[in-house]
């Protein structure tokens, strides 16, 4: 399919997207050591904010691409196992550092020491990963190998279908949130 | 300075633990919103860290197993270090930050967070340690499940594939009963 800017322009136009991911990934706090863990002690909100929205947004506005053919899909591969092994180790070392890849690299540029040291440690595990790759590869991804699998394939509720019911969900928790959270004086003191 | 507003009669918020130069996170939300629907109409590639993390990680590994050794390793030979997209969007990011850091004038450095010495002290060792550890796990799950919080928890639940979002329920998951189990300390201050 055919693509309004050339690979070159768009390899180059990935520098000021990176900046404005960045740039954003710091205005909105996730760069924050404490604002990500504390998400995981239930304390402050702000990545569940964050993330639920861009998924929203993003996921309409890619639709109406995809459904206009200005688009194609970039589905990653369902290896059940893998997938779910791999996010419990995210998880655990995901509260350890207290960043994700992408916000540990914005937090190195606040002056986050610890970020520094745990970008070293993230490259050390791309290595080990590398070293491993080839027993992970036939032991672990082979198992439970459901493919590029979508949620509307799967289930039979259309796309739109599926961004409703996210929409409700994130209307709910966000509702939640905010009144149990952010508003605590104003309810005390009318 | 927390006059009501003439027109609406409501107290201007001000939040004196609000850090300064932060933005509302729903709006920062929809910027990364916006900024996929360019990721995939226009660059053709899905926002991501990690694909290009692990790349770069070969160049770490160079001085030890030497560039036969890096380019025999079947996983670098798949996704070998090059500057395209994912690498330059990689660097993207760090300056991204740096901008809007010394922009909001918040640069400090860090050693130890304030949630971590409230748990484990001010020690600088512990902490470094711990986000080493820390990171090295982090990557090596994000290549076992084949993404990040960016590529698989954005970009992959966007396009609701399944394996990303298992990636992102299960992602909380463990990060809930992990902080539970790193961060439980029952003292009245906490709550």
């Amino acid at each position: 399919m055919d693509f309004p800017i050339s690979a070159e322009t768009a390899r180059w136009l990935a520098i000021p997207m990176g900046m404005v991911f960045g740039l954003l990934l710091h205005r909105g706090g996730v760069a924050d050591y404490n604002v990500i863990v504390n998400q995981f002690r239930f304390r402050d909100f702000t990545v569940l904010k964050v993330m639920l929205t861009a998924i929203l947004v993003g996921g309409v506005g890619v639709l109406i691409l995809k459904t206009g053919g200005h688009a194609e899909y970039h589905i990653k591969p369902a290896n059940m196992l893998g997938v779910v092994l791999g996010a419990t180790l995210f998880g655990i070392g995901m509260v350890l550092y207290g960043y994700c890849p992408g916000t540990g690299v914005a937090a190195m540029a606040t002056g986050s020491l610890h970020a520094v040291v745990g970008f070293f440690g993230m490259l050390l595990g791309g290595v080990a990963y590398a070293l491993s790759f080839t027993w992970v590869e036939a032991h672990i991804q082979s198992v439970a190998k459901l493919g590029k699998v979508r949620l509307p394939e799967l289930t039979g509720v259309p796309d739109w279908g599926w961004f409703l019911i996210l929409a409700a969900i994130a209307a709910v928790v966000f509702w939640l949130i905010e009144r149990r959270f952010e508003r605590p004086k104003a309810g005390s003191k009318p | 300075m927390n006059e009501p507003n003439e027109m609406t009669g409501l107290r201007r918020e001000v939040d004196p633990l609000k850090p300064r130069g932060r933005w509302n996170p729903y709006v920062v939300g929809v910027g990364i919103g916006v900024l996929s629907w360019l990721a995939f109409g226009l660059v053709n590639q899905p926002l991501g860290i990690t694909t290009a993390l692990s790349a770069a990680s070969s160049v770490c590994a160079l001085p030890v197993m030497g560039a036969e050794g890096v380019a025999q390793n079947p996983y670098w030979a798949k996704t070998p270090f090059r500057w395209d997209g994912g690498m330059l969007f990689l660097v993207g990011t760090f300056l991204g930050s740096l901008v809007s850091v010394l922009s909001s004038r918040t640069f400090r450095w860090e050693l130890v967070p304030s949630t971590w010495s409230w748990r484990f002290g001010g020690s600088t060792w512990k902490r470094m340690v711990a986000a080493f550890v820390g990171g090295g796990i982090i990557m090596f799950g994000a290549r076992m499940a084949g993404g990040c919080t960016s590529g698989h928890g954005i970009s992959g639940s966007l396009q609701l594939a399944l394996s990303s979002w298992t990636f992102f329920l299960t992602l909380f998951g463990s990060g809930a009963l992990t902080a539970w189990f790193v961060f439980r300390k029952n003292t009245p201050e906490q709550r």
